[in-house]
Parts: C-alpha cells; sequence; structure tokens
C-alpha cells in the first residue's frame, strides 16, 4: 500500500478553560489515502470540526494540540512553525466551511480572492493568476467564467458561492481537501450539485477528502471510508458499505437506525436515548456506556481500544475476542438508565 | 447608486429648510425685531413704515420664503449688534474654525484607526492595554478640563505653548491661514489636541471593537485556512470590513466637531464661529445665532452625505442597487 496522504496518529486536543481542561479530541487516529474520501459523522460536538481545525493547524487558544502526530504525505506537520504552518494551508490543504454565503469578504471580488490565493501559493504573474482562476471557476461549474470572476460574491448564489468558495480551496491543488459541512447550509437539490462536484474532482485530481458531516445521505453517496465520532473519539471506522448497512459499535448502530426510512411507517422517529456527554463531563471508560444497551461493568472503567474487526476498526468491548463475556453482552440488551449522562 | 446619492441629497434639502425654519422661528419668538431696531421714542407709524419695509407685514409664510431665498444666497441679515452683515461675520470667523476643525479630525481619525487596529491586532499586548485604559480617560473627561490641563502644563508651568488665539495669520484672498507661520501652528497644537482627544479615543475604541468583531467572521478563518498571511488578513480583510460601521459612528462625530468647536474656542479664546456663537447668545444677537444654527446643520448634512458617498466607494453590495451583473 502506498502512503497515505493524510495520516493521524493518536490526536488530543485540549481547550484551557477557567473550569479545567476539556477534552475535545482523545486519541483519535485514522488515515487517508490519495484520491479517497472519508466521511467523518457523528452528532455536534463530538470533535468532527475540530479535528478538521487541527489538520489545517486553525486551532486558536484556548484551544492547543495536546499529543499526537499529523502527517502529510510523509512530512509531519502538527509541530512545524506558524509562518511554515501557513504555506501548507491553502498550498497543500484546502479547507471548504459550512456556510458559503459567509466564507467569502463580500467587499472583494470574486476575482480577486481567487488571484490573491493564487499568488500567495505560485509565483505566477496577475494576468497568469487571473486566467488560472477563470479556468478553476469553469472547472467548478461557474457558467460565464470571465465575467462572472468581476462579480462580488453577494451577485452569486449560495451554491454557485459554494462552487467559488471550492475554486478558492482548489487553487494551489492541494493534497487533502478539508470539507466541513459543505452542504449543510444549501438547498437539497444544490446540495447533490456539490456533492457530486467534490467527489468529481477528487477523483479527476487524486485529491485526498475529508468530509465532515452529520447527513447519512451524503456519507452513503460520496464517501469511501466513514469514521464515527463520539465524544472526542472515533467509535467505528471502515468502509461505507460495512458502517452503513452493517454497523458495529452500539452508537453506530443507534445512529444507522436514526435513520428514517420510506419503507418504516413510524409514527415516532428512533432516537438514541441520552445525549452526547459535556467535555466537561465525559465518563470514564468507554464514554457511550451510559447511553449503552449492552453495557456492562467493563465498560464504566476500562476505555475501548480500537480493536479490528472485519475492515473497519472499532472501539468497542464488544468485540473483544480476549473477553470471554463479550459475546453473551452482545445478545443481552436492557433499558439504559434514563438520567444517562449525568456525571 | 444615482438614486441612492439623489435620495441623501433630497433627505439632506428637507433637513436644511427644516432647520431654516427654526432658525427663522427664533426671530419672532426670541422678542418683536422691529423693537429692537427702533428706539422708545418710534412713532407708530414709523414701526409699520419699517415694518413694512423690511417685508414683516406680510404673512409668516411669504416671510419664510423670503428668509429662504436670502439665505441661500448668503444673506442672513445684519447683526444687531455688530450692524454688519452676518454672511462677512461668519466669513471672517469661518477660517478660525475650519481649520481647527479639520486638524482636529485629522489628528482623530488617522491616529484613532492606527491605534484601534494595534490594540485589536495586538489584543494581549501591554502596550495595547495601556493604550485602552488610557483611551477611558479621553472618554470620559469633559473637553473643557483637557484644555484647561492643557494650558496648565504647556502653556503656564512649561511655557512651550500660547495658551490663547490664533498667533500670526496670513492673508490669501478672504481666507486667513494659521498654518503659515510659526505663531499660528504653535497656537493651533493645544486646541487640536483639545478639540480631537474625545473623537480620538472614540474611533480607537470603536475601531478596536469592530476589527475584533471583524476577525472573529467566517470570511477570516477561510482567508487564514487559504494560507494568506497575516498581515494581508488584517489590513485588506478586516480593515476594510470594519471601516463601514466605522465611518458612520466617525462621520458624525467630525460633523459635530466642526459644529460645535464652541467649548474649545472659550477655553482657548480662539476667533472662531463657536466663539462669535457664545458672544450672540449673550446679546440675543437673533441674525447671528440663527446663521449659526444653518449652518451647523449644513455642516451635518454635508459631512452625512460624504458619509453615504464612503460607503459607497467602501462596499459593493450598496453599489449593487443596478442591474445584477453591472460593470
Amino acid at each position: 500500500m502506498t502512503e497515505p496522504v493524510l495520516s493521524v496518529r493518536d490526536l488530543r486536543v485540549e481547550f484551557v478553560t477557567r473550569r479545567g481542561v476539556l477534552k475535545a479530541i482523545d486519541g483519535v487516529s485514522f488515515d487517508i489515502a490519495k484520491g479517497e474520501v472519508l466521511g467523518v459523522v457523528g452528532e455536534s460536538g463530538a470533535g468532527k470540526s475540530v479535528t478538521g481545525s487541527a489538520i489545517i493547524g486553525l486551532i486558536d487558544p484556548p484551544g492547543r494540540i495536546a499529543g499526537g502526530e499529523i502527517w502529510l504525505s510523509g512530512s509531519r506537520i502538527d509541530n512545524l512553525p506558524p509562518e511554515e504552518m501557513r504555506k501548507v494551508r491553502g498550498k497543500r490543504i484546502g479547507m471548504i466551511f459550512q456556510d458559503p454565503l459567509t466564507s467569502l469578504n463580500p467587499l472583494y471580488r470574486i476575482g480577486e480572492q481567487l488571484v490573491e490565493t493564487i499568488q500567495t501559493h505560485t509565483d505566477l504573474s496577475a494576468s497568469a493568476a487571473r486566467r488560472r482562476a477563470i479556468e478553476l471557476l469553469a472547472e467548478v461549474g461557474i457558467p460565464a467564467p470571465e465575467r462572472r470572476i468581476d462579480g462580488y460574491p453577494h451577485e452569486f448564489s449560495g451554491g454557485m458561492r459554494q462552487r467559488v468558495v471550492i475554486a478558492l480551496a482548489l487553487c494551489a491543488e492541494p493534497e487533502l481537501i478539508i470539507a466541513d459541512e459543505p452542504t449543510t447550509a444549501l438547498d437539497v437539490s444544490v446540495q447533490a450539485q456539490i456533492i457530486a462536484l467534490l467527489k468529481r474532482l477528487g477523483r479527476e485530481r487524486g485529491t485526498a477528502i475529508m468530509l465532515i458531516t452529520h447527513d447519512m445521505g451524503v456519507i452513503a453517496e460520496t464517501a469511501d471510508r466513514v469514521a464515527v465520532m463520539y465524544a472526542g473519539r472515533i467509535a467505528e471506522i471502515g468502509p461505507v458499505r460495512d458502517v452503513v448497512q452493517n454497523p458495529l459499535h452500539p452508537y453506530a448502530r443507534g445512529l444507522m437506525g436514526a435513520i428514517p426510512t420510506l419503507a418504516q411507517d413510524a409514527d415516532r422517529l428512533v432516537q438514541i436515548p441520552g445525549s452526547m456527554p459535556r467535555l466537561s463531563a465525559i465518563p470514564p471508560g468507554c464514554p457511550f456506556h451510559p447511553r449503552c444497551p449492552h453495557a456492562w461493568e467493563r465498560c464504566t472503567v476500562d476505555r475501548p481500544a480500537p480493536l479490528p474487526h472485519g475492515a473497519s476498526q472499532v472501539a468497542c468491548h464488544l468485540y473483544d475476542r480476549n473477553d470471554p463475556t463479550a459475546e453473551a453482552h452482545q445478545r443481552m440488551t436492557h433499558p439504559p438508565a434514563e438520567e444517562g449522562v449525568a456525571a | 447608486m444615482l438614486a441612492y446619492v439623489l435620495r441623501s441629497l433630497a433627505q439632506g434639502a428637507v433637513v436644511l429648510v427644516a432647520v431654516a425654519f427654526i432658525a427663522f422661528s427664533m426671530f419672532r419668538f426670541v422678542g418683536d425685531p422691529i423693537a429692537n431696531m427702533v428706539g422708545q421714542e418710534a412713532s407708530m407709524a414709523d414701526r409699520e413704515e419699517l415694518a413694512r419695509r423690511l417685508g414683516l407685514d406680510q404673512p409668516f409664510p411669504i416671510q419664510f420664503l423670503h428668509f429662504l431665498g436670502n439665505a441661500l444666497q448668503g444673506d442672513f441679515g445684519i447683526s444687531y449688534r455688530q450692524g454688519r452683515p452676518v454672511s462677512a461675520l461668519i466669513a471672517e470667523r469661518l477660517p478660525a474654525t475650519v481649520e481647527l476643525a479639520v486638524l482636529s479630525a485629522l489628528f482623530a481619525t488617522v491616529l484613532g484607526v492606527a491605534l484601534g487596529v494595534y490594540a485589536a491586532i495586538r489584543r494581549r499586548g501591554v502596550l495595547a492595554n495601556a493604550v485602552m485604559t488610557l483611551s477611558l480617560v479621553g472618554v470620559s473627561l469633559p473637553t473643557f478640563l483637557i484644555g484647561i490641563g492643557l494650558i496648565y502644563v504647556f502653556a503656564v508651568e512649561l511655557r512651550w505653548l500660547p495658551s490663547f488665539g490664533r498667533g500670526e495669520t496670513v492673508r490669501i484672498g478672504w481666507w486667513t491661514t494659521g498654518l503659515l507661520t510659526w505663531s499660528g501652528l504653535q497656537s493651533l497644537i493645544l486646541p487640536v489636541l483639545t478639540l480631537g482627544f474625545f473623537q480620538l479615543t472614540l474611533i480607537m475604541r470603536l475601531v478596536r471593537s469592530e476589527m475584533l468583531e471583524v476577525m472573529r467572521s467566517d470570511f477570516i478563518r477561510f482567508a487564514r485556512a487559504r494560507g494568506i498571511p497575516a498581515r494581508v488578513i488584517e489590513f485588506r480583510h478586516a480593515l476594510r470590513n470594519t471601516m463601514i460601521p466605522v465611518v458612520t459612528i466617525a462621520g458624525l462625530q467630525l460633523g459635530s466637531v466642526i459644529a460645535f468647536a464652541i467649548v474649545t474656542e472659550t477655553v482657548f479664546q480662539w476667533p472662531g464661529l463657536g466663539a462669535l456663537f457664545v458672544n450672540a447668545v449673550q446679546f440675543a444677537d437673533v441674525p447671528v445665532m440663527a446663521a449659526y444654527l444653518v449652518f451647523v446643520a449644513f455642516v451635518f448634512v454635508v459631512v452625512n452625505l460624504l458619509t453615504d458617498l464612503a460607503y459607497l466607494a467602501l462596499d459593493p453590495r450598496l453599489r449593487a442597487a443596478a442591474p445584477k451583473g453591472a460593470r
């Protein structure tokens, strides 16, 4: 296997607050290969966006990377000096944010913002950068790019603006694109176009894509592999078909089970009982145990490490082959206590 | 865009007419102008004759139109006290006030924006925090106290700078300037500092808080994610967005610097319009008061118009009132 584009090893991110140190990310490891789309899912606050910010080096104080390593195509980037890291941003890692309406500076023409980014990372002259900008706009599907390049952001619709944002992220042909909920703020019909565009660009250029979203539909359609995050850790990571159709981790099962289908005629939507713990009150052992229908004593004290299972990895004691009781608990379900996460 | 400018102009015209009306009303309500002009011994016939000659026998609206027409030609009548045309008095005093106000405004804006940006970028810096603390003094101390304090330190104790007047001035046409002589420049320093200090601190605090706000916005984060250098983000992306709200407040503030230099002019015995107005109030010199009122309104209208134009220059969203995809 060739070297992955992105390799995250045991990443830990902390926020230092008056009430103590909050562990937003605790021991997250994953790889993304060239041309691969890794979907990252989880509830709000699970640490998806913080992981993305950590990789691109945009964790602002009071947050900090407290441990672990981030490797980009074989070079370590988490310990680069700020100025070196700035040169990585935009050049080797592109980022796309959730809201295209606010991602562009309203006071500058989109061409100015594109040329600025291109000239920051390349030696192109102003006119060459402008030609490159027009090419990029054409590539992301903006009609009449020679004319539209002189438009201001407010003259574009939401979907078109997200295309401009993608063009900006692509300026220097990055190896990795981090797309943080790129479609959440868009109409459903436009979402599909943007996803198709991202997928096509990733395939054509061999760009690795980290797609952060809470939309399982988007993941199922786009991603090659999925990481399910919970309370700052990866609960399960594996090929998209396995994780979506046959999830292993009880949390992933709950998440997939909560997707309503047209076939079921349910009056009430399924939900996982309880809610995700606050960062200040993450339970010991497995962070999911207060909400888990299979939890037993071991889960309350012993933090599960990621275990290989088929093509996936799952952080759950149920799949620990060295634990003779695991299989019994697998079959057993009991309703979790209502107070759940109160710690 | 043209509609936008025309609308601003129309608004300005309405404001001016309204203020002119108030100014004109003063003539009626601050005593009887005929009684002010003629002596005790004048007969009824004399009074009626004078009233007819001055048009005061005509109905109120006609008189107002007359006043407006004259005002448009720069004729505000004759000062009761000095017996000279009000327009001449104002023209004589105008240069002193304009030089003082424009220099103060420049001092306040340039230094205010620079310090505000510095305080925002070096948010946790020692010097930035010291400047912020000091600015509280500027915001909370009344102008006259600052003026008296400066006079005490620099004129009385140190004897570096004069404490009153404009010093020597040079006449260029009808304009007199203190900018071309050493004593004129020296005389300007203390009044300019006094008049500009409040605005300076206000603008600085405004720039800082607006800039911090802008630095938190999504497009700044996206610019950082694109690898744009910090200096470019601060001065190209953040500063211009900061200036939009700042221009509004600063514009109004600068209008008030020109219009209400009264306190500073009084403290420094500055021979400007403010001093003229204070004297006029003391002697119920209605034509001067009325003209000053209209002048202040005019300054505000002009400043407002400039503010609106500055918006247009800064914010393309306003320019795009024109059809989509224009230019």
